[in-house]
Formats: C-alpha cells, structure tokens, sequence
C-alpha cells in the first residue's frame, strides 16, 4: 500500500490517531456482525435460558420457508425495478442537461434536491399521493377506469415502492450520469456528425458506450440502494404489506428480529444479507481497479 | 453542441420540464396540503391550490406539536436532528482525517491490518447487523442519548479514503520541508494539512450532514423517550395517526420541515455537495 517516500518516525502515535476510528468500527461493526454470525448457527429456547448450536438449522429452514423465498423473489423485483427506472429516467435527463448551456443549471439545481430527502419522508410522500380516501393518483385512476388500492393489491403496493424509492434515487443517478458524459471526448461525437450521424444514431453508438463504467458502477449502487436503504420508504409507505407483498429481505430481518423476536432466523438472514453486501462491494472495486486502467 | 436542431433543443426542454414536474410534484401537493385547514380533507381528494391556514398549521407544530401522535412540539425534534447531524458530519470528519493521516504519513505494524478493518465498515450497513448492534448500545447502557444517536455511526470508510487518497496527492516536498524545519508531526497536521483540507472537509460536511440527518432505521431503535426523538423519524407516527384522524395538514407541515434543512443545503451549497458526492465514491 501506498505511503509517502518520508515519513514520520513516532512509533505510538499513529494508534493513538487510528484508536477513535478502530473502536467505534470494532465494538458497532465488528462485535456485532460477529454476533450475528454465532447466533445464525444456534436456536435458543422459548425462554432464552438456553442455547443450543444447531449447525445450519436456521439457513435451511429459511431456504425452506415459502415466505422467506417470497421476500428474496419481492426483493428482486423490487431492486431491478428501481434499478432501471430511476437510471433510464435520470439517463434520459442528463443526456438532456448536457444538450443545454446555461440553462442546464437551473435544471440541475431542480433535479438534484430529491437526494436530501429521507427515504421515510419519500415513502409518506407517495403514499399520501396514492392515498386511496383522499389521494390525487387514485382519483385520477378511477376516472380512467382503474381502481387502485395498495392496502389490498399487492402489485399496486410493490408499484407504489418502486416509485416512491426511485423518486428519491433519481437525482443521485443524474449527477453521475451527468460528470459521465462531461467526460465523453467532444472530438469524437463531432466527427461522427461529420461522418453525417444523427444524433440518435451517435448517442447509442458513441456516447453510451463510453458511459458504461458510469452505468455499471451506478447498477451496483442502485441495487445496493434498493436492497439496503430504502426500509425508510417501505416503512414510511406500505409498511411491508399488504400480506408480504412489499416485505424485501432488510424489512423482514427487522420484523423478525424486533417485533417477531425470533433470533437466530434474524440473525441467519442477517448474515445473508452481508454476503450480499460483501459480493456487491467486492464487484464494485474490482470495477474501480479496472476504470483506472480504462 | 454539434449542430443546430430547433426541434430537438424543444424536445430537450419539453422532457427536463416534464421531469421537474413530476421530481417537484410529490412535494408541491405536500405543501399544498400543509397549507390548508382540518375540514380541508373532507370533500375527498388534496385541493391543488394553497389555502390559508399556512402560518397556524406551522405554527401549532413547531410549538403545540400533536399531543394525539405523541409528538412533542417540533422545534425540539428539529433541534434533535440537527444536533444528530452535526455530530455526524463533525465526529466522522475528525476520526477519518486523523485515521486517513496515520496510514499515509506512518509506517508502523499492522498498518494494512488497520486499513482493512476501516475497509469492511462499508460491508456491513445498520441494516443487516440490526439486533446484535441494538443489544450493544442496550448494554453499553447508551439507549435514549445523544451518545447512542451519533458514535454508533460515527466510523466511515468512505471518508477515510477520500482524505487518504487526498493526502497521497500532497507533494512530499512540503512535509520534508516541514521537518527540516523542526515541525513535528502534530504541527505539520494542524499547520499545513488541515488547512489544505479546507474544501474537502467542507464538501464531505454537506454530505454527511444530509446523511446524519435522513437517518431513521437507528433513531427509531433506540429511542423510546419523545425527548429524544428526531423528525424525520416522527414522521411516520404522525401519518399513522393523521390516515384514521384526518388532520393531514398538520402532518404535512411535518413532512415539510423535515425535508427543508438538508434540501437546502443541498439548493444552496450545491457545489460543494456535488463534490462531496462525487469524489466520495471514487
């Protein structure tokens, strides 16, 4: 690893510099994650006087449980959903912005702000929106013909997260896919135009291509999004219902470890969903290793 | 611009128009419903138009709070999450720079061993370590306090490698230069890095200030005391009560005043905050 070519010589002083950082880490990250891990492998009893270690009693239960398969397909739906929505749109409003000059800035400041907002604030946001008593949408609907109701459907609850989530995750997006295409080399879109392309033609054929490390590294960030940060917007908006409809695997360790209380399925699913995170920010270096040689 | 296409300039503006409006939507209609009347809601669907009841429903929240939600007055909720907030942003700015300097200006054991532990903080959000991080903080005795609030979150990767890599592209020169002239490395530290950190540290404020103050999963666990409670983790008690009893004006004016300081923030210290985001995910 990378140091300067001097350096000080004081032998006790860079610990006492890293103590801070190293015990908020050890005893908040480290002890807990390695609770979690010990108690997946044991059940307790009713009565919490006794625990037995089971092995993987409690991951293959979970793989056996129609509801835990259900949250684990509900959270895929849910964080592809996300995934496209907000990055096509945010995609489409930056290949926008960057067409325009000055006013280009006063768009961005409009679009930017979402990013500020709590993932709960975005969740009561759409759900008052779609509120089926006094919402605006579902008025609409109905004079349309569609009758919307997500305490009852479980589409229209799983729809109603997807957009409320990727509303807020829609700025995040644009501000990345805008810095991308800042750095497309204006050379070659120009000599396309020569080579007489239209600009469809030279935006699928030059520029996106040049944006895929930005529309990679943000897939990775936006499933990690959707996976991980967005219990707010769940919480604040269908509350992981109707009859598990809307319950992704974060919710659902958290309503099994906290109003379920059954530990060790809780911890089992905790443990899960840190290999998940692991594998993610595993591909997400790698991809930053390789950018820099790009 | 490569050439000059009249209708697709039109179409431009006419897809960045469509898409502040719906961006902007949700929250004009919130605004709207904060500025009504209670008997507003009865006639079935939000009005679009404001109405005027804007200064009582603010002014009942932020002093009166919603005795029926449980909610104390507002301005002490406001005060709870920016105090969280700024404790945030300040302590994982103060761990990460000085953690940030001993790996780059320190040779000494274990050094890689420290980089990787900071590292794995960034596997493991709140989210997934949820019950045993809970009991921790229970035994430590750290439940319903400022404490329990802040140090939980303090650790950051994230910003440790920002100010790591940003130390890396300080020329050697000036810490040579520092020592020959008899400054030890705590002088070197105060005199000639923090300074030079000025941007970033601003920069990774903006953005750590709207994390701190967004977050809702850790306030809602360890807290039971309204003393304690942070807005916008009120909000969702005050919806729950506002969908049996209409009184959505009075929620909405919540909703309102939670999202107004960190959108602001964001309006008015844009470049920082852009900064701050981008290179924190380099």
């Amino acid at each position: 690893m990378q140091t300067k070519r001097t350096i000080f010589q004081n032998k006790l002083l860079p610990y006492l510099l890293l103590v801070p950082q190293l015990a908020v880490t050890i005893v908040f990250f480290l002890w807990p994650a390695g609770q979690a891990v010990k108690s997946s492998f044991e059940r307790e009893d009713p009565f919490g006087f006794r625990t037995t270690f089971i092995w993987f009693d409690n991951y293959l239960q979970l793989f056996e449980d129609p509801e835990y398969l259900n949250s684990l397909g509900r959270t895929a739906i849910f964080a592809v959903s996300v995934t496209l929505l907000s990055m096509s749109l945010a995609l489409l409003f930056a290949v926008a912005v960057n067409r325009l000059l000055r006013s280009g800035r006063v768009y961005t400041t409009l679009l930017l702000w979402p990013y500020a907002v709590a993932p709960v604030v975005a969740g009561v946001l759409w759900w008052f929106m779609f509120n089926p008593t006094i919402g605006i949408l579902p008025y609409l609907l109905a004079r349309l013909g569609i009758s919307w109701n997500h305490r009852v459907d479980g589409t229209d609850a799983m729809i109603l997260i997807i957009l409320a989530a990727s509303w807020k995750q829609i700025s995040y997006n644009f501000l990345f896919f805008v810095a991308g295409l800042q750095s497309v080399p204006q050379s070659l879109v120009e000599a396309a135009a020569i080579d007489g392309a239209g600009p469809f033609k030279r935006f699928w054929t030059i520029v996106f291509p040049l944006l895929s490390p930005t529309t990679f590294f943000l897939m990775i960030i936006n499933i990690n999004y959707a996976m991980f940060e967005t219990f707010g917007t769940i919480d604040g908006s269908t509350g992981g219902g109707p009859a598990g409809a809307t319950n992704t695997l974060v919710y659902k360790v958290y309503a099994d470890g906290f109003l379920g209380l059954n530990i060790g399925s809780s911890a089992a699913q905790s443990v899960i969903l840190m290999l998940i995170v692991i594998a993610l920010t595993a591909v997400q270096f790698r991809w930053v290793e390789r950018r820099v040689q790009y | 611009m490569v050439e000059n296409r009249p209708f697709l300039t039109f179409l431009t503006h006419f897809v960045l128009i469509l898409g502040v409006i719906v961006v902007v939507f949700p929250v004009y209609l919130a605004f709207i419903a904060s500025t009504q009347g209670p008997s507003d809601f009865l006639s079935g669907v939000v009005p679009l138009l404001p109405g005027s009841h804007l200064m009582e429903n603010y002014g009942q929240m932020l002093t009166g709070g919603m005795s029926r939600a449980g909610a104390p007055p507002l301005w002490i909720l406001l005060g709870n999450s920016l105090l969280m907030a700024i404790i945030i942003a300040v302590g994982k700015i103060a761990i990460s720079i000085i953690s940030a300097y001993a790996i780059v200006y320190f040779r000494f054991p274990f050094r890689l061993l420290a980089f990787w532990l900071i590292f794995i903080t960034l596997m493991l959000p709140v989210e997934v370590r949820i019950v045993p991080t809970f009991k921790v903080v229970a035994d430590l005795g750290m439940l319903n306090s400022y404490a329990g609030l802040t140090i939980p979150l303090i650790a950051s990767a994230t910003a440790t490698f920002l100010f790591r890599q940003f130390f890396l592209t300080i020329p050697d020169e000036l810490m040579e230069a520092a020592r020959v002239d008899g400054s030890g490395p705590m002088k070197f530290f105060r005199d000639i890095l923090l300074p030079l950190s000025r941007t970033n540290i601003a920069a990774l404020f903006v953005v750590l200030f709207i994390y701190g103050w967004i977050q809702y999963l850790w306030p809602l666990l360890i807290t039971n005391d309204s003393r304690y409670y942070t807005i916008v983790m009120a909000i969702k008690r005050l919806a729950a009560v506002a969908d049996s009893d209409p009184q959505w004006n009075l929620v909405m004016a919540a909703m309102i005043l939670a999202m107004l300081p960190p959108v602001l923030v964001v309006i008015l210290m844009q470049r920082l905050f852009v900064k701050g985001l981008v290179e924190t995910e380099k």
